[in-house]
C-alpha cells in the first residue's frame, strides 16, 4: 500500500469490466448492430434496383414486331407475356400491372402495326412514365431513315457517381445505433449500478466519481466505435456504401460518431436520473429516440416532410449528425466543412450535460 | 486482548435525516485486533453508524477517527485502509467472479491474483460463475473477499450471516475468525446473539441511536445474572440448532 493511488489504473479497470458487461448484453448487441444491420441488409437489397414499370401483353398479342422489341430493349419495363386476361384484369384494379398493351398489324397496310394501351387509375405516375416511353420510341420507330425537319435532341448523359439507397440508409441507421446505445445504455447500466448498490460499493473505494463516469464512457465509446466501424465494413463490401476518401472517410465517420455518442450518452445520463424504476426507463429513453428516428431523416430526407415539420427535425442533433455523415461520406466533405453540423451538435451536449449534472443522482 | 491499542474512535456521533434522529451521541473505541459486534433490532442506527466510519456517509456531529485519520479531512486515505462489506450489495452486471476481483484490484489500485482470493473465501470452483449464480453464502464469502483486496486493517461486515443455513453461517463464521486471527479488526452487525457470544470478543447493544450496553458478551451475562435474572425454562445441555447440526452435519453443502 505504500504506492500512491493511482486514478488512471481505476479508470481503466472500470472501463475493461464496463466494456466486457457490454459485450455480455444482449439489448447492447442488438441494438448497436442487430438492428441496424437488419434495416441496412433490408434496404440494400430492395434499393439501387432503379424504376421498373409492369406492363402485361394481352392474350393474343402479337409477339413478333418491333414495338415489342422495342419495349424489351428499354430495360424500364418489365414484359408479362402469358397472363390470362382475368388476372391481368385484376392486377391493372390493383395496380399491380402499371398497363396492359396489345399490338396488332394492320392488314391494311400502314401504320404497320396499332399499339393499344390500357393505362390504371391505381398507377398513374408509372402509366405516365410508361406514356412518355410509349411516345419516344413512337416517334423513334416511325421516323427510322429520315432525317429530321426541325430538330433532333442529342442527349448524352455525363458518368456521375452513383447514389444508391445505401448511401443514404446507412449514415442515418449508423446514427440510430450511437442514438439508442448512448440513450438507452447509458441509462440502464447507471440506473442499475445505483439501484443495486453497485456504486455504493465503489464508494466505499478511493475511486473518484469522475473515473466512474469516464471508465463508463471510454468502454461504451469504444464498443460504439467498434459497432460504426462494423456496420460501415459490412456496408461497403456487401452494399457497396460509399467512401468516397476510403480510410480518411471512415476516420472521419469515427470521430462524428464519437460526437454523436457523447451527445447522446448525455441524455442516457438524464433518464437514469429522472427513471424512478427500471421499467420506467424504456418509456422515456423512446420519448427521446423515437421522435429521433423518425424525424431525423433516418430513412427519409427531412425534405420529403410537410413545411410545418421540418423546424422540428432541425432543431435534432441527430439531424446534423445524419446530415453530417452524409456529406462525408458521400460528397468527401472533411470534418472542417462540416463544422456547422458539429457545432449544433456541441451545443447539444452542452446544453444536455447542463441537464444532467442537475438531474444525475449517485445514490 | 493483551494489546488494546484503539483503532477506531467514535464520540458523541450524531446522525440526523430531516427530522428523524437516526444516531444520537454514540461514543464507543474499537480495539485494534478485536472482533467487536454492533447489536441491536432493526432501525436502531447499526448501519448507519457503521457507513459513517467506512465515509460513506456524512455525519451531523461528532469525532470518528479510524486508525487516526478523521473522515471529515482523510476519507480517502481511511477507505485505503479498510474492506466494506454492505448489506445487499449488487456486483457489476454481467462479470463472472475473477473479472469482478480484478475490477476491484484496480478500483483499490492494488496488484493481486483474484484466483489467491477467492482461495482465501473457498470459491476457486466458482471463479469464472456470475456473482447471481451463486447461493447466499456463496455471495457472502465473494463480498467477504472483496473487502480483502487492499488488505485493509479494519473490516466491516454488515449483517454478513442473515439468511444463511447453520452450516453456511458457522463456516462464515470460521472464516470471519480467520481473518481476524490474521491481524485484521473486523467489525460485524448481526441480529443473532449466538453468533455475537460465539463470534465476538467485545459487543455494543444500540436502541435507538444510542449505545445502552458495551462490554464482552461474557461480562454482560455475568452482569445480567449478578442482577438476580433466571431464565424462565431450565436450560439444556443443548438446543434445537445443535439438534440440527448433529443431525445434518457439519459440512456446508451448496
Amino acid at each position: 500500500m505504500s504506492q500512491p493511488y493511482n486514478h488512471t489504473k481505476a479508470t481503466l479497470a472500470l472501463a475493461k469490466a464496463s466494456f466486457r458487461s457490454i459485450t455480455r448484453s444482449p439489448s447492447a448487441v442488438i441494438f448497436t448492430l442487430a438492428f441496424p444491420l437488419i434495416f441496412i441488409i433490408v434496404f440494400g437489397f430492395i434499393g439501387g434496383g432503379g424504376m421498373k414499370l409492369d406492363v402485361a401483353v394481352a392474350p393474343g398479342s402479337d409477339l413478333q414486331n418491333p414495338v415489342i422489341a422495342a419495349l424489351e430493349k428499354t430495360g424500364v419495363i418489365r414484359l408479362t407475356k402469358n397472363d390470362t386476361q382475368e388476372n391481368i384484369d385484376k392486377n391493372l384494379e390493383k395496380g399491380a400491372y402499371d398497363a396492359l398493351i396489345s399490338v396488332e398489324k394492320n392488314p391494311n397496310g400502314l401504320p404497320a402495326y396499332f399499339t393499344n394501351v390500357k393505362y390504371t387509375s391505381a398507377s398513374l405516375t408509372n402509366g405516365n412514365v410508361l406514356k412518355s416511353v410509349l411516345n419516344d420510341l413512337t416517334h423513334q420507330l416511325n421516323t427510322v431513315n429520315q432525317k429530321p425537319t426541325v430538330t433532333e435532341i442529342r442527349a448524352t448523359t455525363i458518368t456521375g457517381r452513383l447514389h444508391r439507397t445505401i448511401d443514404f440508409i446507412l449514415p442515418g441507421q449508423l446514427g440510430f445505433s450511437l442514438l439508442s446505445t448512448g440513450v438507452f445504455g447509458t441509462a440502464f447500466i447507471f440506473f442499475s449500478l445505483r439501484q443495486n448498490l453497485v456504486i455504493k460499493r465503489f464508494f466505499a473505494t478511493p475511486v473518484r466519481r469522475s473515473s466512474i463516469v469516464l471508465g463508463e464512457a471510454i468502454a461504451r465509446i469504444g464498443f460504439a466505435l467498434l459497432g460504426a466501424l462494423f456496420i460501415i465494413i459490412i456496408g461497403h463490401f456487401a452494399f457497396n456504401f460509399t467512401l468516397i476518401n476510403g480510410v480518411v472517410t471512415v476516420l472521419n465517420m469515427l470521430v462524428l460518431s464519437t460526437i454523436g455518442i457523447i451527445v447522446f450518452m448525455g441524455f442516457g445520463f438524464v433518464v437514469s436520473g429522472l427513471a424512478k424504476s427500471e421499467s420506467t426507463i424504456p418509456p422515456i429513453s423512446n420519448i427521446i429516440t423515437l421522435p429521433q428516428f423518425l424525424l431525423s431523416g433516418t430513412f427519409f430526407s427531412i425534405n420529403a416532410f410537410p413545411v410545418w415539420l421540418q423546424p422540428i427535425s432541425r432543431a435534432l442533433p441527430l439531424t446534423y449528425l445524419n446530415d453530417a455523415m452524409r456529406k462525408v461520406a458521400f460528397e468527401g466533405a472533411n470534418l472542417w466543412d462540416v463544422k456547422q453540423q458539429i457545432l449544433i451538435m456541441l451545443f447539444w451536449g452542452i446544453g444536455i450535460y447542463a441537464v444532467a449534472v442537475k438531474t444525475f443522482k449517485w445514490e | 486482548m493483551t494489546n488494546k491499542r484503539s483503532i477506531i474512535s467514535v464520540s458523541n456521533l450524531v446522525k440526523h435525516y430531516g427530522e428523524f434522529k437516526a444516531v444520537q451521541g454514540l461514543s464507543f473505541e474499537v480495539y485494534e485486533n478485536e472482533i467487536f459486534g454492533l447489536l441491536g433490532p432493526n432501525g436502531a442506527g447499526k448501519t448507519t453508524t457503521l457507513e459513517i466510519i467506512e465515509t460513506l456517509r456524512d455525519k451531523t456531529s461528532g469525532e470518528v477517527l479510524v486508525d487516526g485519520l478523521n473522515v471529515d479531512t482523510d476519507a480517502n486515505a481511511i477507505k485505503q485502509i479498510i474492506g466494506v462489506q454492505l448489506q445487499a450489495a449488487g456486483y457489476y452486471p454481467n462479470l463472472n467472479l475473477v473479472e469482478l476481483l480484478d475490477l476491484f484490484a484496480g478500483l483499490y489500485g492494488v496488484n493481486v491474483t483474484p484466483m489467491e482470493m477467492l482461495a482465501k473465501v473457498n470459491l476457486q470452483d466458482k471463479a469464472k460463475a456470475k456473482y447471481k449464480e451463486l447461493s447466499g453464502g456463496q455471495k457472502q464469502r465473494f463480498s467477504i473477499a472483496t473487502t480483502l483486496i487492499n488488505s485493509p486493517k479494519i473490516v466491516f461486515l454488515d449483517e454478513p450471516t442473515t439468511g444463511l443455513d447453520p452450516q453456511a453461517r458457522r463456516n462464515l463464521w470460521d472464516l470471519i475468525s480467520e481473518i481476524r486471527n490474521n491481524g485484521t479488526t473486523v467489525v460485524i452487525t448481526t441480529h443473532y446473539m449466538d453468533e455475537a457470544e460465539q463470534l465476538c470478543d467485545r459487543v455494543a447493544f444500540v436502541e435507538a441511536g444510542k449505545i445502552i450496553a458495551l462490554d464482552t458478551p461474557d461480562q454482560l451475562i455475568d452482569n445480567l445474572i449478578a442482577s438476580g435474572f433466571e431464565r424462565k425454562k431450565e436450560v439444556k445441555a443443548a438446543n434445537l440448532e445443535d439438534v440440527f447440526i448433529n443431525l445434518t452435519g457439519k459440512e456446508w453443502r451448496e
